[in-house]
């Protein structure tokens, strides 16, 4: 049996009401009211694909034994790097071990099913193998158009398994389109789109049918077969229409989470079958379709090991944790939409030196740390002569993955000087639990949300944009644990 | 048997100038400044000087790498000269070099000069730069100087369950005590008294640290010519010798970064750097035998735990003593004199010099009525570089017979 074995979430914790967009932009484009209900989700300041997808990654894996994992597949369609492999920081976040096989898939909406699905194969063909597939986008409309509307940010990920398979996958049905609704050059940030009655009534409302008609016939069942039917379509009146075309009640149509996410690209439909598999029972049919130049449609059966999943409410408390952003402004300058003032302090150089960054990689992607085997203390970076002043022992150690682990808060401030595009800087004192200390940079919080001996998780976070060669360096940032922020 | 260094050397002769936002003048002009001060009082003339280390932390927009600077301005007699560096102890590094030299016998004249200039950089506060080298930039926040130091009071306040607000009133005081003094002092950067409210009130710089509980960033030189104290009594028959009693560095391990037993609620540093420098000079207890003291206020809240970690105050009670004003001009240990770091300024390299400086000219009794320690015979500085968890401590006590 191969499937789905555990699934994942991530949505930023910043939202932004569409009446703020509207309140801001409403004057140069007043046919964006029709598309401003609820809210979208907003990447915070430090957030991109890859920490998303990374955020998503750690949801979904938990404490599996990062060991057994042999491969990651990373879907988006705004990777950081055109070369660099994306799904490669991702593994590294994940602290995987070298000998695996990590993948970029891009260039369409559709890539999230396409990474699925071949994540299904590799596992199929090879067999007693788990991948990671992380499905994360972060795309842009411009200032007043109908995408920024629409867009959200967010991420899904899943561990595609022959073991304790909750989800099974049970078959595909996959049409290739050169459909031109929406697209971005190579050097464009934002997103263009053809008129909307093409993109919804051409593309929606013929290509999301075809696809529930395809795999019907394909494996000779009914829309009714389905418990839930998932797919993506921001458009509130052309779901209405696809669904009467299909006969199915609105109840068989997974929500597409359109007033609290928005449209989150290649990672969507994923978020939604997440989302779907919180609730879903032993024997019931999903099946999911991924949408953008063509479909994938898979359909998967859920099994009794579901179940045994300790924690399944993962998207519904990525929604729970979230904060309003209540500015339009910070919202373009967060996204690098506005030049900012960041003083010239901000102007030092930020030249990455990838030959030290290199030699210290596992420390810093996948914020590895050692335990002394002499005296057992737990110390970040990793050393060779162990802390203790007790011990001192020397190249007696092993690593330790310190990113699930998170910590204490031990001293804090907040920085009106340090230079950021999110000010104030907030950091501190991490007491790790288990043992080290490390100072850091938190974030998703305010001073108000800190005090001495409060809980913090790590989260992977762009620690600097070097804007004069286009390079981000990630590194990690500790966020406050409760719900309680503001 | 090492003996340290009690009484073996004597400062012949010092230099100060004016701690500013010098936009007029080379770190040229500032070296010149200070040493033709510190050759008149000395009594001797360049070429008499055999040896030289200079202290200089970041300026290297100014002074650049090396020795050469400062023998290239003065025109030193092509003798050597050395670069050391160890963040705010720079000048007092400088110092315990040139001090070392002519204790072992290996010179008999040296000069120990402390240099910086760091209004050369365009935007205010320090200049950012990767003190800790490039992989701690990378790991470590986007932080700053006041930043750093501020949590030494969530750390306090956590430790001794004190409420912040009676760390504010403190720290408010230390910053008023040091305004009061910088006034008098017309060597002093800032010198406008400003009201507890003032700086109660003075917008946040990093929590819980406001605008006026921040040193001054300025530009300026300090230098001392050392010699061994049998010179100096017979070049200066008529007057007291000023004698180190000693010097003590202390440096980080990464305990306090990386391990978990220390309390943030001030340094280690200071606390051994202390401790090792009393059992050099010789004194037992500190609180009565030190008769002015010099430490590093970098920030208000710096000053405040230092005085428990030089074993002045006793733990948990630096508040107290602070709102008692036991530290101020006319209390039992004046500390900052001059206005301090707060109001002297802070060129990084020349701080510790500036404070010997002081302390120097306080145990001579050359200084106004106004802000004199009448009948001082001890005096401390301290300096602390880097950052609370990974520091520089160094610890200078100065006495006459």
């Amino acid at each position: 049996m191969i499937g789905i074995s555990l699934y994942g979430g991530y949505v930023p914790r910043y939202r932004m009401d569409r009446m703020t967009v509207f309140g801001a932009m409403g004057w140069l484009n007043p046919a964006t009211m029709m598309n401003a209900a609820g809210e979208k989700a907003v990447a915070n300041f430090d957030e991109d694909s890859i920490t998303m997808a990374s955020a998503a990654g750690i949801d979904c894996l938990e404490d599996f034994d990062r060991r057994e994992i042999d491969g990651v597949y990373l879907a988006t369609t705004t990777a950081p790097f055109k070369e660099r492999q994306n799904a490669n920081i991702v593994a590294g976040a994940l602290c995987l071990e070298d000998g695996i096989r990590t993948a970029d898939f891009a260039g369409s909406l559709k890539s999230g099913t396409s990474a699925l699905l071949s994540a299904v194969e590799h596992v199929g063909f090879h067999g007693n193998s788990n991948i990671l597939v992380s499905a994360s986008d972060c795309r842009l409309g411009k200032m007043g158009s109908v995408q920024e509307m629409f867009f959200g940010d967010a991420a899904a990920a899943f561990l595609v398994s022959d073991k304790d398979v909750v989800a099974e996958y049970k078959g595909s049905y996959s049409a290739s389109y050169d459909f031109v609704d929406h697209l971005r050059g190579a050097n464009s940030k934002y997103d263009r789109q053809w008129e909307e009655r093409w993109v919804r009534d051409l593309g929606y409302e013929s290509f999301i049918p075809e696809a529930i008609e395809g795999i019907c016939r394909k494996y000779n069942l009914t829309p009714d077969d389905f418990s839930k039917i998932i797919y993506p379509c921001c458009y509130p009146g052309a779901r209405k229409k696809i669904n009467k075309k299909m006969g199915v009640e609105a109840d068989k149509i997974q929500d597409d989470l359109q007033t609290v996410v928005g449209d989150s690209g290649a990672a969507h439909s994923l978020l939604m079958l997440a989302s779907a598999l919180e609730n879903a029972e032993p024997g019931e049919k999903l099946l999911l379709i991924g949408y953008g130049n063509g479909y994938d449609a898979l359909y998967f059966e859920v099994t009794e090991n579901i179940k045994k999943l300790n924690n399944r409410s993962k998207v519904s408390a990525c929604l729970s944790r979230r904060a309003e952003l209540d500015k339009y402004t910070k919202y373009l300058i967060w996204r690098g939409m506005a030049p900012a003032d960041v003083g010239m302090r901000g102007e030092e150089d930020k030249l990455t030196r990838w030959s030290l960054v290199w030699r210290n990689r596992k420390g810093i992607q996948g914020l590895q740390g050692v335990k002394c085997n002499s005296c057992g203390t737990q110390q970040y970076p990793p050393q060779r002569v162990c802390v203790n002043p007790e011990c001192g022992a020397i190249d007696d150690f092993e690593p330790v993955y310190l990113a699930g682990k998170g910590g204490k808060i031990f001293s804090y401030t907040s920085d009106m000087l340090a230079s950021s595009i999110n000010p104030p800087a907030i950091y501190g004192n991490i007491d790790i639990n288990g043992g080290g200390r490390a100072l850091m940079d938190f974030t998703d919080c305010s001073l108000d949300d800190l005090a001495v001996g409060k809980e913090v998780n790590f989260s992977l976070r762009i620690k600097l944009y070097d804007e004069k060669r286009d390079t981000t360096f990630y590194f990690w940032k500790a966020v406050p644990a409760s719900g309680e922020v503001s | 048997m090492a003996e340290g260094i009690r009484d073996k050397v004597a400062i012949l002769g010092m230099g100060c100038t004016k701690f500013d936002e010098h936009w007029e003048k080379n770190s040229s002009d500032l070296l010149l400044e200070a040493f033709q001060e510190c050759l008149e009082d000395a009594g001797i003339v360049k070429n008499d000087i055999q040896a030289a280390w200079v202290g200089n932390h970041l300026d290297e927009i100014n002074i650049g790498k090396g020795g050469y600077y400062l023998s290239g301005a003065l025109h030193l007699p092509m003798i050597g000269v050395t670069r050391v560096d160890n963040f705010c102890a720079s000048g007092t590094e400088a110092f315990r070099n040139a001090s070392y030299a002519v204790a072992a016998g290996a010179y008999d004249l040296v000069l120990a000069v402390g240099i910086e200039k760091l209004k050369d950089t365009g935007y205010g506060g320090l200049p950012d730069s990767p003190i800790f080298g490039q992989f701690a930039s990378l790991i470590g926040p986007n932080a700053t100087a006041p930043g750093f130091f501020a949590q030494l009071a969530t750390g306090y306040a956590a430790k001794y369950d004190i409420p912040m607000d009676k760390i504010k009133e403190a720290i408010t005081h230390i910053s008023w005590k040091s305004h009061q003094n910088g006034a008098m002092n017309p060597r002093a950067h800032l010198r406008r008294p400003v009201s507890k409210e003032q700086i109660m009130g003075s917008p946040y710089v990093a929590y819980p640290l406001g605008l006026f509980d921040c040193c001054g960033v300025s530009d300026g030189s300090a230098m001392a010519i050392i010699t061994t104290p049998e010179i100096a009594a017979k070049m200066k028959p008529n007057q007291d010798i000023v004698k180190v009693k000693s010097l003590q560095i202390s440096v980080s391990s990464g305990e306090e970064s990386m391990y978990n037993e220390w309390d943030g609620a001030g340094t280690f540093t200071t606390r051994i750097a202390s401790r090792k420098a009393y059992e050099e000079a010789g004194i037992e207890n500190p609180r009565e035998e030190i008769d002015l003291m010099e430490v590093h206020d970098c920030f208000s809240i710096t000053e405040m735990v230092t005085m428990e970690d030089l074993h002045i105050s006793p733990p948990g009670q630096a508040p107290e003593d602070v709102l008692n004003g036991f530290y101020d001009l006319d209390g039992e240990v004046p500390c900052q004199t001059d206005g301090g770091l707060k109001c002297f300024g802070h060129p990084i390299g020349a701080s510790g010099l500036r404070m010997i400086y002081e302390v120097y000219n306080q145990l001579l009794q050359r200084w106004p009525e106004e802000r004199l320690v009448k009948g001082a015979k001890k005096g401390l500085t301290h300096n602390l570089g880097g950052i609370p968890t990974q520091n520089i401590c160094s610890v200078a006590i100065l006495g006459k017979d």
